[in-house]
This record gives structure tokens, sequence and C-alpha cells, in this order.
């Protein structure tokens, strides 16, 4: 059995005095795909933001790849990372955004290049070239010279997409990739993603596309007032929900 | 223009609209206007012919130290102010800025601080100040703080010149004002890009050199063009220590002469030009900073001139659906061109 990817047990996140996350369990392994479902407001995008540490939890262990997230653990004690250590680790974890958060004053290429050339120390030349790679795995090879201005919804988020593969994390967090996108320009990034997914890349993906999660998705989980209330094969969840707050859900989103 | 038929324009892919197609209606009449366009003008020619039949302007005497040797090292000792304090300034500003957004409670105090002493008092009070320096720490001296031993002294005055208490004061009062600027732009910038700049595993200093201070700078840029043209003029404030700039070197020829109001004009005609060449190099900045930011940058005036010359059947841009005009746009997702949209 080895390690997974992701491993969180009794993740609890407190806001002042709003508890967000109150106690999640779940494990995803390497190559999995894992969606995660549920209405807004249950903690879903909080628990990814924990993943790479843009938050931090407030109890409980969480680790990836079997490595404490934000902490290193020395006799029994908890010792904060420093910076540099939460950098460095952030590095091999892509994040995609639901408002895609590309950098506006840079190209397409100049938002794929920015990281690698700038925080992995790769020479220029280099970054380009697996830059343009990565641009035309998402179909965008043409516009990498467009500004995000220049690009549509669809098309912003899938150069997103190949900025975060740029780093070559291990694991992919995507938080709610398509749900600030027009209808008919879902496909395209859901089509960049269900490849991804085929590649082997261990994603675990908040989302609202039921249709992605049953077709793509490894397991599924639903997520309410910061609990994980169901998990599962995804057909097996979707089909036949065991608790009545899942099937309240699902009764409303299918 | 030659009216073109719709049928040439929808071979040229253009909109197919002839000049036979658009509304011709009869525009309405504003007679209010026309009269206060008339007013105006009758105004400004008044001014204007007193400039040149009132004798006491002299402008014999405006011309005649124009170029005066003594005047034009007024302006290059102006001029040096202005951009050191500036450059000073501006640094400044960035480092008490991102002190102030900072979650170090101390550091955050410090240049709350800062910012409230430098902006409460007058900026003359605090050209004086470091004008008499001297009188109120007779020495600098480095060594061990709290009554150590001392390593080097230096007298006070031989430290700090003139030229550099002109420079502390008016360079330390701008960073406070800087400051609020740039923090300002700073807060404009939405959180996400910090957050996707920290998940690629950047520092957050670099997230902030290389991601939000350059979209920061799109706001930051007009009332930092304020603060330069304002500086220009603050400029003439150091004559109170005794640095000889524009101003002073006019007031000294005028004591002398008598001719108080052409060389006063001389004076203002150099500070206007200054400020007009700050204007157009301010005009290129922020075009450089708003790449990306639009669909379509302005054409610079010398862009603007060549289309004038060089479109001769230039039809009239008609705006599509996104508002960006079909003639000459790009397209959206398009390759920008060098008509307007260059990357970088």
């Amino acid at each position: 059995m080895s390690v997974p990817m992701v491993r969180a047990e009794g993740v609890h996140k407190r806001y002042g005095r709003l508890d967000v996350l109150k106690g999640i369990d779940l494990e995803v392994r390497a190559g999995e795909v894992m969606c995660i479902i549920g209405p807004s407001g249950s903690g879903k995008s909080t628990f990814l933001y924990c993943i790479n540490h843009l938050e931090k939890i407030s109890a409980g262990r969480l680790s990836v790849d079997g490595e404490l997230v934000g902490y290193r653990e020395h006799k029994g004690r908890l010792y904060e990372l420093r910076d540099r250590e939460v950098m460095a680790k952030r590095r091999q974890i892509g994040m995609v955004f639901q408002h895609f958060n590309l950098f506006p004053h840079m190209t397409a290429l100049g938002n794929v290049v920015e990281a690698p050339t700038r925080v992995a120390g790769v020479p220029k030349a280099k970054a380009v070239k697996r830059g343009m790679e990565l641009l035309d795995r998402v179909g965008l090879a043409d516009k990498y010279r467009s500004y995000p201005a220049q690009l549509s919804g669809g098309q912003q988020q899938r150069v997103a997409i190949a900025r975060a593969l740029a780093m070559d994390p291990k694991l992919m967090l995507f938080d709610e990739p398509t749900s600030a996108l027009d209808p008919e320009l879902v496909g395209d990034v859901l089509d960049v993603m269900r490849e991804l997914a085929k590649s082997g890349m261990t994603m675990v993906v908040v989302t609202h596309e039921i249709g992605f999660a049953r077709e793509v998705g490894d397991s599924l989980v639903f997520m309410d007032g910061g609990v994980v209330v169901e998990s599962g094969q995804p057909r097996e969840v979707l089909s036949n929900p065991q608790h009545q707050r899942t099937r309240a859900f699902l009764s409303k989103v299918l | 223009m030659s009216p073109m038929s719709s049928e040439t324009r929808l071979e040229r892919g253009e909109p197919g609209l002839s000049d036979a197609d658009m509304i011709k209606a009869v525009p309405v009449r504003r007679p209010g206007r026309w009269i206060a366009t008339v007013i105006v003008l009758l105004l400004l020619a008044i001014l204007v012919q007193s400039f040149f039949t009132n004798p006491n302007f002299h402008w014999d005497i405006v011309f005649r130290y124009f170029l005066d040797g003594s005047v034009l090292v007024g302006l290059l000792h102006t001029i040096e102010l202005t951009v050191i304090s500036m450059i000073i300034g501006i640094i400044g500003g960035v480092i008490l800025a991102v002190m102030r957004l900072s979650s170090n409670p101390i550091l955050s105090s410090i240049s709350w601080l800062y910012i409230w002493f430098f902006r409460g008092t007058p900026l003359l009070v605090q050209l004086l100040f470091w004008g008499f320096i001297g009188a109120l720490y007779k020495t600098i001296s480095i060594g061990i703080p709290f009554g150590g031993p001392q390593f080097v002294a230096f007298q006070t005055q031989d430290l700090i010149s003139v030229f550099t208490a002109a420079i502390l004061g008016l360079a330390l009062n701008e960073a406070a004002y800087m400051a609020e600027i740039v923090r300002a732009g700073i807060l404009s910038i939405n959180e996400g890009q910090m957050r996707a700049a920290q998940s690629l595993g950047m520092s957050s200093g670099l997230a902030m050199r290389r991601i939000v201070l350059p979209q920061a700078m799109r706001v930051i840029i007009p009332p930092m063009g304020n603060e330069t043209i304002s500086m220009l003029k603050n400029t003439s404030l150091v004559s109170v220590i005794g640095f000889s700039d524009l101003l002073y070197a006019s007031q000294l020829i005028y004591s002398r002469n008598y001719q108080t109001i052409p060389l006063l004009i001389t004076a203002s005609l150099w500070y206007l030009i200054v400020t007009s060449v700050l204007t157009i190099g301010q005009f290129y900045v922020e075009r450089h900073f708003s790449r990306g930011s639009s669909r379509q940058l302005p054409p610079t005036p010398w862009q603007r001139i060549r289309r004038l010359l060089f479109t001769q059947h230039f039809v009239p841009p008609i705006p599509d659906a996104t508002g960006a005009v079909a003639t000459s746009a790009v397209a959206p997702g398009s390759v920008p061109t060098d008509d307007g949209g260059e990357p970088r």
C-alpha cells in the first residue's frame, strides 16, 4: 500500500468563532480524481486552500504525499515550517481558481513561464518551449501573445491550467473551475481536465458539474456544514445516496 | 472620404451598411452653446490682446533673462532637486506602504506614525528644520548607542550641506504622500492575484514585485504625476534655507533691477515648460503600464498623426457589440497588431 497523496484526519478550520471545517477525514490516492460537491458555504473551497497551506488548519492532521502540510514533526512536537519550505511544497501542488486569477499584465505565455523562470530557475528558452507545449496541450498555442483581457473565460481558465501545470505538480487542486463560465464554454475546460485525468494526474476537484464527477471522478465526496456527509464511488453515491442531506442536495442540482 | 458601395464593404469583410443607409436627421439646434462659445472666445481674445499691448509685461526683459546663466543654473538645481527627491520619495513610499500593510504591528505602526508626522507638519517647517539640524544635533557619530564608545564623529554642519538638507526635507515629506498613493494602488489589486502567485510557489516579496506592483502602477501613476509636478514647484521653498533654485535665481535678479513681474514670468515659463515635458513623459509611462488592461492601448500622438496622413479613405469607426472599434480594432483573442495593442 503506497502513501496516499492527500490524507486528512480530523481537519478543523476556525475563522474567529465560525467553524468552517469540523473534522474532515479523507484520503486521495496517487492518480485518483476526487470530486467534492456540496452546497455553497459547506467548506469545500476552504479545504482545498488548506491542502496547499493558503489557509492554516486549526486542528487535526493534513499531509500531502506523506509529509505534513505547514509543519514538521520532531519528537512528538509540531514546528511551523519556514516560508521558504512552505513555498517549496506549494510548487508541487497546482491550483486552478474559480475566477482564473491570471496575471492581466502578462501575455498567455508570460503567465505560463513566470513561475518556472522566477521560482524554479528554469532557463528562459527552455521554459518558453515547455510553455508553448502546455498551451498547445490546452488548445491555445495560437493565443500565446494574447493578454487575458483578449481571451474568453474558457480560454483564460485553460491558460490558468497550463500555468499550474508548468511547475510539474504532483497534485492539482481545482476550485470550482467552471462556475464562472458561460455554459457553452464549460465543455472546453472540462475536456482539458478529462485529458489531464486520463494522463494519470492526481486531482481534487471542487465542482458543481455532476456529469463530470460521474464520468471522470474515481471518488465523490459530498460535504455539508463543514463535514463529509457521504463519500464513495461516484455512480454509487449519485444513484443511491444514503443520507437525507445528500438526497436533498442532489434533487436540487440533478 | 469616397462613398463605397455596400458590396465592396462586404467583400472586405466590413459591416454591410452603406452611407445611403445611414439615418439622415436634422440635428437639434443648440443656441445656448453657440452663445457661450462666442462669449468665452471674446474674453480669451481680450486677455491675449492685453498680453501684447500692456507694456508692463516687458516681454523684452522676460526673454532677455530667459537664457540667462544664473536662471539656467537655478533651473538645473530645480530639476536636480525634483528628480533626486522624487526617486528617494518613491522608494521610501513603497517601503512605507509595504510596512503599513505588513502584519507586523510594530512595522505598521511606525509607518503610520511617520506618515502622520510628515503629512501633519508644513513642508516649509520641515525644510527649515533640516536646514538648522546642526543647531539641534551638533555632532553625528557612529558607535555603541546608549552611552557606549564612539568610533567616528562628524560635525553635523559638514555632513549635511544645504543641498542635502533640501533633499532630505523634500524627499522625506514626499515619501509620506507617496506611501498613501502606493498603498491605495496595492489595495486596488484583487486578493486572488496574490493567492495565485503564492499557489505557484512565489514568495510574498516576489509576488509583490512581479505581480502586484506592476498592476498597481496603473492606479499609482496618475497621482504620482501630480506629485512630481507639485514637487517641481515645491522645490521653490528651498530658498528659505539658502539654496538657489529657479525661483530664487529670478528673485536675486529682480532684487537688483526691480523688474519683478517680467522675471516672475520668466521663471513661470520655465516651470510650464518642465511641467509639459513631465506630462508627456507621464502619458508614455501610463501607456506602458496599461498593457493588457484594455483591448486596445490609446494611440500615441505620433501614431495619430500617421493614421491621419496615411489613411486617406478613412471610414468612420463603427463600434461593434464589444465596444471595440471595428475598422481598426484587434479582434478579441487575435494576435495583437502593431496598431495599438503591441505586446511589451
